[in-house]
């Protein structure tokens, strides 16, 4: 009886281990942003299309952002442009784009062919120094900033109708 | 025969040839700045291919994470602002060692506690067998072949 105790022990006590591993694994590669509740990465730069015209991170004060971090070579932004373009009809939020590592030509065909642009103003970040500042790791990512310019929320991955009303709307409608 | 001894001398020679595969050619400065930056992006993770440091990653955040550690390196910060400044976007899952706190205690104690049980067996078994060699009053093949 006491010969089998121990591997018996030593199994449940791995199994434990593994369990609690993988309920704390970040899940689907989602990590949580040591970002929210920290004031939004204070950034300059230009406009998509427009090297004269800039968008300053000052501009995230005085109202809801939905911030959102996209590419032309990211598949999964195709799949939320439809939510996207959703969203910015019901008028609930400013929209911001970061287009990530692009060239304009590229995004502005790439925007045409998705059925149209989403965004209030879309900031571009061609050398990725943006992207880093704001801890992103993959796009599609959507910041949520509230009207003092802090982080609120983050999402990762492709954003749907759902998560909007499920993550973001509450969040806009407690605090606003 | 001779003609298979070279190849396979050459094979091992090659084999252990250290070789380097370049996903990373970034050359800092000097030796010291090289060395701390090499151990940097050794101990950061890419965040977009979870088990693999910067440094060995060919994807392009991997490589905006480079250039911000040398960036950072040459413009005389410690390694400990490097990594402050990527968990504090990235959190402590970037670092490949975590540092030793509530949260992360478990990680770094399961090793030891681990082998004090491996230890605790180990003494177990041996004082079981030599228990055995007192019990065992049975002649060995020597002691009859000497009597």
């Amino acid at each position: 009886m006491n010969r089998f105790l121990i591997p018996l022990g030593a199994f449940v006590l791995l199994a434990i281990v593994l369990a609690v591993g993988l309920k704390h694994s970040p899940e689907k590669g989602i990590i949580a942003s040591p970002l929210i509740g920290k004031p939004a990465p204070v950034f300059t730069t230009t406009l998509l299309n427009d090297t004269s015209a800039k968008f300053d991170s000052a501009e995230f004060k005085g109202h809801w952002t939905l911030f959102n971090v996209w590419g032309t070579w990211c598949f999964a932004c195709r799949d939320e442009h439809q939510a996207l373009l959703d969203i910015a009809k019901r008028k609930e939020v400013r929209m911001v784009g970061l287009d990530w590592k692009d060239e304009d030509p590229t995004a502005t065909q790439w925007l045409q062919d998705q059925g149209g642009n989403p965004f209030d103003v879309i900031a571009t970040d061609h050398d990725g120094r943006i992207a880093v500042d704001w801890g992103v790791y993959g796009a599609p990512e959507t910041f949520l900033v509230n009207p003092q310019g802090v982080i609120v929320h983050k999402y990762v991955g492709a954003l749907t109708m759902e998560a909007w009303e499920r993550e973001f709307l509450p969040r806009i409608n407690a605090k606003s | 025969m001779t003609r298979y001894f070279v190849t396979s001398i050459l094979v091992c020679l090659l084999a252990a040839s250290p070789v380097s595969y370049a996903v990373d050619t970034t050359q800092m400065p000097t030796p010291e700045l090289q060395k701390r930056y090499l151990g940097l992006t050794h101990e950061l993770r890419c965040m977009q291919c979870q088990n693999e440091a910067i440094a060995d990653s060919p994807v392009s955040l991997a490589a905006d994470l480079r250039r911000q550690v040398a960036e950072m390196l040459n413009a005389g910060k410690s390694d400990d602002d490097v990594r402050n400044y990527m968990v504090a976007r990235y959190g402590n899952f970037i670092l490949f060692r975590p540092p030793v706190s509530t949260k992360t205690i478990w990680v770094w104690a399961t090793p030891g506690i681990l082998l004090l049980i491996g230890a605790a067996v180990a003494v177990r078994i041996t004082r079981q067998r030599a228990a055995l060699v007192d019990q065992d009053n049975e002649p060995v093949e020597e002691d009859i072949r000497s009597s």
